[in-house]
């Protein structure tokens, strides 16, 4: 086992990595800022890899406006969502908004099987994307630099907007206490909405990326993501953006690496591994990396 | 004349009408009506244990089916024929080749197996609270299935196991239905109960109270896993096939919203809620695969759900039990 073959790994788990910040940030805003789980994340991640294979492939738009328009559509699923299914459950416990966002993601995902069907199907990216850039010894596809790029834009993107916004104050303080901002006069059902919103257009991207990356989608494709980026989330501390990140990269090169340094009989028990180390990491440090002790979860 | 406590009268009508409705079933149904009569009775061994757990207790638990997973496999690969076993499994642990055993004690060590399996984990994990709960047991339910996977040489892997032999009958189902509804109203009437509600409601309170919250969640945990040990164990030689993708969490799904729509903590709206559930699904089988509309049960499912959480979030009957039956 060489240098470079453990330096290719990290390169090839930063790649990864990213696509779980990205979908892990989105999760980590939503639980911050209403105290969900929502499990229907990762199929938001779906959707987005499912209309980019419908506007690039159907209609034939060129790659970066297919990214604006999908980046679009997860906005508004993710104002619908918000508006005729969490709206009216405002204020009713915890475990009641799970419950409705795991059948939401049952929801979603029998949609997809009803209307496109349970096959999986190739997901094409325009040829460039996948000709190799070679740095000194390491190899990179050119999608995996547009992935890794993609998430710094759209992660400072979103921190200048949560730090130096009228929205991000607003979203902040409804974060920190929902009565209190409401008696600021902040418009928190309107918070909630957006913030609910932009995490699920990030994940919608997420899910192009996804699409790209792997080649193949179907409608049960965000159940993986959805559940990685919950363990992305609490390794850095449920609704801490920056603790999202962090979580994303730690478990997208942790993964690669187990996978890559371990015997190969090994590798299947991949997920019992991630599993293992969310379960390990709720009970040892609740608050994971970065986050802050919002209640008690223990 | 024998004086009989109204409690006792409650027995006597239950186990009557069980035990005519398994006569009646096994003399004059098709060989449909008594496979879904079978799938309506595991289902109410599933919903009211995970009611002990869920609803009682509180613990908001998705691993129902990875408990019914241990004591399905346990039980198959208990009474699988050693005759067989050379073909099946080859690679079969030499400790365990010459052990073959009758459906009972084997269905008994399935149930008891996933219970100290859930002591085990309980011990551990029962610490979270709410849906960190939820997720870690959601964990525990994946890593189970990724060990079935992976042992191929108990389990064959993906493969699954098949070609079991057909030892469930419903009076063996209704047999446990009975057990099952008799533990748990036994348990809801009893001070242990009282102490179970009371740690859902307020657990500061209750351990202001004196009663101890580790043993009774402990305790409200494994009882669940010991019947669904045992539902696992039923459901293999009912369907006389096991693969790892069946206890899924779509299954977990299904369970929890049989006790959500039923109401927490009610065993007699987890029986309703059962028995609708499985006809619901059973009959829109045949529309689904008529119309190629697969999926269509799920989404209705997933939409009656929403719906119950917003406008009757306790559920048919809360955590009550009906007038009459008290």
């Amino acid at each position: 086992m060489s240098f470079d073959y453990i330096v290719q790994q990290i390169a090839n788990g930063i790649t990864l990595g990213s696509m779980y910040a990205l979908v892990a940030v989105g999760f980590s805003m939503i639980y911050g800022i209403m105290r969900l789980i929502n499990f229907a994340h990762g199929d938001i991640v779906m959707i987005g890899a499912f209309t980019t294979l419908y506007l690039l492939q159907n209609i034939g738009l060129p790659l970066p406006i297919v990214a604006i328009m999908v980046l679009i559509v997860g906005f508004g699923v993710g104002m619908l969502v918000e508006k005729s299914i969490f709206l009216p459950m405002r204020g009713s416990p915890q475990v009641t908004g799970f419950i409705a966002s795991l059948s939401l993601s049952i929801m979603l995902q029998n949609f997809g099987i009803l209307i496109l069907s349970a096959q999986p199907r190739n997901f094409n990216f325009p040829e460039y994307m996948n000709s190799i850039i070679t740095v000194s010894t390491i190899k990179f596809k050119v999608l995996d630099v547009v992935i890794i790029v993609t998430t710094i834009v759209l992660v400072i993107a979103l921190l200048l907007l949560i730090n130096k916004t009228k929205l991000g104050i607003a979203i902040r303080a409804t974060a920190q206490n929902l009565d209190v901002a409401r008696l600021m006069g902040i418009n928190i059902n309107r918070v909630i909405m957006l913030t609910f919103a932009i995490g699920s257009a990030i994940a919608a991207v997420a899910g192009l990326m996804w699409g790209g990356k792997f080649g193949q989608i179907d409608p049960l494709m965000g159940y993986i993501p959805g559940l990685k980026a919950f363990v992305a989330a609490v390794i850095g501390g449920v609704g801490s953006i920056p603790g999202a990140i962090l979580g994303g990269f730690i478990l997208g090169i942790s993964e690669v690496l187990f996978v890559g340094l371990m015997p190969p009989e090994y590798s299947s028990f991949r997920d019992a591994f991630v599993f293992i180390i969310l379960i390990v990491i709720l009970i040892v440090m609740p608050n994971g990396l970065l986050g802050k002790n919002m209640e008690d979860r223990a | 004349m024998i004086k009989i406590s109204k409690q006792g009268h409650h027995l006597i009508v239950l186990i009557t009408v069980l035990m005519l409705f398994s006569y009646l079933m096994q003399n004059y149904a098709d060989e449909h009506i008594l496979m879904v009569a079978n799938f309506i009775g595991i289902s109410i061994i599933l919903a009211v244990s995970l009611n002990l757990t869920n609803g009682f207790t509180g613990l908001f638990s998705l691993g129902h089916p990875a408990f019914m997973a241990i004591g399905g496999y346990t039980t198959a690969i208990l009474t699988f024929p050693i005759a067989k076993r050379a073909l099946f499994l080859p690679d079969f642990p030499e400790q365990l080749a010459n052990i073959q055993l009758s459906f009972v004690p084997a269905l008994l060590i399935g149930g008891l197996l996933a219970a100290t399996i859930a002591a085990l984990v309980g011990f551990s994990v029962l610490r979270l609270k709410g849906h960190y709960l939820a997720v870690a047991t959601m964990g525990f339910l994946i890593i189970v299935q990724v060990m079935i996977n992976n042992f191929d040489s108990i389990t064959r892997g993906p493969t699954g196991l098949n070609g079991l032999e057909e030892f469930t009958t419903i009076y063996w189902v209704y047999g446990w239905v009975f057990v099952t509804i008799y533990t748990a109203w036994k348990v809801k009437f009893s001070s242990l109960g009282r102490s179970m509600l009371a740690i859902r409601e307020d657990e500061i309170a209750s351990k202001s109270l004196g009663i101890n919250l580790f043993s009774t969640r402990n305790l409200a945990f494994v009882l669940g896993a010991f019947f669904a040990g045992i539902a696992g164990g039923l459901w293999a030689h009912l369907v006389t096939a096991l693969t790892p993708n069946t206890f899924s969490l779509i299954m977990s799904f299904n369970i929890v919203l049989i006790v959500v729509v039923g109401g927490t903590g009610s065993i007699t709206g987890s029986i309703i809620a059962a028995i609708l559930f499985t006809l619901f699904t059973e009959l829109l089988k045949p529309i689904e695969e008529s119309f190629s509309l697969f999926g269509l049960s799920q989404i209705i499912i997933a939409v009656i759900l929403i719906l119950v959480l917003i406008f009757k979030p306790k559920g048919l009957f809360g955590s009550s039990e009906p007038e009459f039956l008290r």
